[in-house]
């Protein structure tokens, strides 16, 4: 179990390296960045009442469709089961399973009373005839079943690879809809999956780029409401919000939650110059980081709290820089061809992932917090915007397709630059800010 | 903002005359307000229509550039002639840029568009108190092709009129 858990660790990482053991029961095949997805079976859980056998049919759906979105796990399909699972509790009849190569098995057991829910579940080394880890329970109301079931993925994902998960998390994003020159935008929050579309605004007034605070209660965003571009700070639970307030004659966009959530760092535009400032959110009380004639903007925090990366045209073309999150010098860590914008640090720390034009397209790619080792995950017409999801695995992103029917979309792909997905919204959808896990 | 619908509804007048009357005509799409006798207020020098069209209220930039050429300057040269003589109106410079960037970078470079315009009206003399800017970024493309000549035309600097200071 160790060797797999190593070597699918390994491929997760950048360095995509050869599985060396061939006897191991369980393991991820690496070829040139290409990694073999682990079968697996999730049975539909066991009902303990008629009441709760749809239940537990939908939610073994939404946790292999969770497992199969990562690219890591290939679900092998009820159709080809040999044995059912009928009673959580039974012993499992692991040769039926090995028959038919499932690797690993999710079993689940669903109780329903009145309005509440109780999801358990088990995950099976199946070639290794045992239980990984002892099985866990949840409890909820039944109109949140998704999340339970996005709960028992996390679980598992982390069970066989070794990483916090990323399925019980959320995105705020831009609903877009209209044409290009008439472009309706509104704040929208979702699952990360696509599901549970909610509004935040109406489109009155266009929105820009909302980001999550670091415990995901409050969204920062930028608004046109007034007829400039001001900061709102929404409170998502009770959709209060309010405006963070900036002079007249000024502009501010680009805003992030410092990882404390108690400091906004954000671009103001004064006499037609952008530089980078902090403000304190209770307070009002702003600082300025950066005094200089270029452009600074898209600013992000490290982890720590230590240090920003933002964007500066200072050389001429938009280049990367860091600097001490209270300011002074600044070290340009882009040095590729093209022009580099939206930096944006990872939750682990070791990555920044950022936005590169060059020769007429746009790549989503990932760096090293010095600038080594740069990676470019995607290529096409216009990509942009990079937002890391809350195990610093998959980042989604901003995608718009050329010419006049030209459409923003959402969608993902993992730091490997491996299985790119688009994320299913009922509208268009840009500028994605994925939420921590939620508790 | 009264003048401004007011515009708006002048606009579609014409071209609903343009539909109704002039259908056979190859043009008939290409309504051109400066020209048209009767054309609404266009005829009216201090209009805000008048403005729009025959003074010009906006001014081309190049790919990244917020430098003024020659042909923006005799723009905001006449511009400036006009919001001196008429001195009801104040005037919000919208900056915009093509698609082809992130949109925050395109928001800051709107702002430095909007900004070289504003300052060139201040230096020859328009009151600063009468112009506000405001940066749309990519947020707003005047023609949507992704090919220069639509790119062309969206890295814009308007001055847009905003109701008499007079009420």
């Amino acid at each position: 179990m160790m060797k797999f858990l190593v070597s699918l660790f390994l491929g997760l990482s950048l360095m995509a390296t050869q599985a060396s053991a061939q006897n191991q029961p369980l393991r991820i095949e690496i070829t040139e960045g290409v990694i073999e997805p682990l079968p697996f079976a999730v049975p539909n859980f066991v009902p303990d009442s008629g009441a709760a056998s749809e239940l537990a049919a939908d939610l073994a759906r939404v946790v292999a469709a969770d497992l199969s979105g990562t690219g890591l796990f290939r679900e092998v399909p009820a159709s080809a089961y040999i044995s059912q699972v009928t009673g959580f509790d039974d012993p499992i009849k692991f040769a039926d399973w090995k028959a038919i190569n499932a690797q690993a098995l999710v079993t689940g057991a669903v109780n329903v009373q009145g309005n509440r829910v109780t999801v358990r579940f088990r995950v099976w080394d199946v070639f290794s005839d045992k239980e990984i880890e002892p099985g866990m329970q949840f409890s909820g109301t039944k109109d949140g079943w998704r999340r339970m079931a996005h709960k028992v993925a996390d679980a598992v994902y982390s069970r066989i690879t070794g990483e916090g998960g990323y399925f019980d998390s959320r995105v705020v994003y831009v609903s877009e809809s209209g044409p290009k020159n008439q472009r309706r935008k509104r704040l929208a929050i979702m699952d990360y999956d696509g599901h549970n579309v909610q509004y935040l605004t109406d489109s009155s007034a266009i929105v820009l780029a909302p980001r999550f605070s670091p415990t995901g209660d409050r969204v920062l965003y930028t608004s046109y409401e007034s007829g400039f571009p001001r900061i709102h700070v929404l409170d998502v639970g009770q959709v209060k919000r309010r405006v963070l307030e900036s002079a007249e004659g000024t502009m501010s966009f680009a805003p992030r939650f410092s990882p404390d959530g108690k400091t906004v760092v954000y671009s103001l535009s004064q006499g037609g110059n952008t530089d980078l400032y902090t403000m304190d959110i209770a307070s009002g009380q702003a600082r300025r980081l950066t005094s200089t004639p270029s452009i600074e903007t898209a600013p992000s925090y490290s982890p720590d709290g230590q240090q920003i990366v933002f964007e500066s045209d200072r050389s001429g073309t938009p280049q990367l820089y860091a600097m001490s999150a209270s300011g002074g010098d600044a070290k340009r860590i882009s040095f590729g061809q093209g022009r580099y914008g939206t930096p944006v640090w990872s939750p682990r720390g070791d990555l920044i992932a950022f936005t590169k034009q060059n020769k007429g397209r746009f790549h989503i790619g990932v760096m090293r917090t010095d600038g080594s080792e740069e990676r470019l995950l995607t290529a096409s017409f216009l990509d942009e915007g990079p937002s890391w999801s809350p195990n610093g695995r998959v980042i989604m992103f901003t995608r718009e397709t050329r010419g006049e029917n030209g459409r923003s979309s959402l969608y993902t792909v993992d730091i490997s630059g491996r299985n790119l997905r688009p994320v299913r919204t009922p509208d268009g959808g840009s500028d994605p800010a994925w939420s921590p896990l939620q508790n | 903002m009264n003048l401004l619908s007011k515009i708006s509804m002048a606009v579609a007048l014409v071209a609903m005359a343009a539909c109704t009357n002039n259908s056979a005509l190859d043009d008939a799409n290409s309504v051109n307000l400066g020209g048209a006798a009767g054309a609404g207020s266009t005829a009216d020098p201090r209009s805000p229509a008048y403005f729009q069209q025959a003074v010009g209220d906006r001014v081309l930039f190049e790919v990244d550039q917020s430098t003024l050429n020659d042909a923006a300057r005799a723009t905001l040269q006449a511009q400036a002639t006009w919001l001196l003589e008429n001195t009801d109106f104040a005037a919000t410079i919208e900056g915009h840029a093509d698609e082809q960037g992130t949109r925050e970078y395109n928001l800051a470079l709107g702002a430095r568009r909007a900004n070289a315009a504003r300052e060139f009206l201040v230096s020859r003399g328009v009151a600063g108190t009468r112009l506000k800017v405001v940066s749309y970024g990519k947020e707003r493309p005047i023609e949507i092709c992704s090919e220069e000549a639509c790119y062309t035309n969206n890295r814009r600097a308007v001055t847009v009129l905003a109701g008499g200071l007079t009420g």
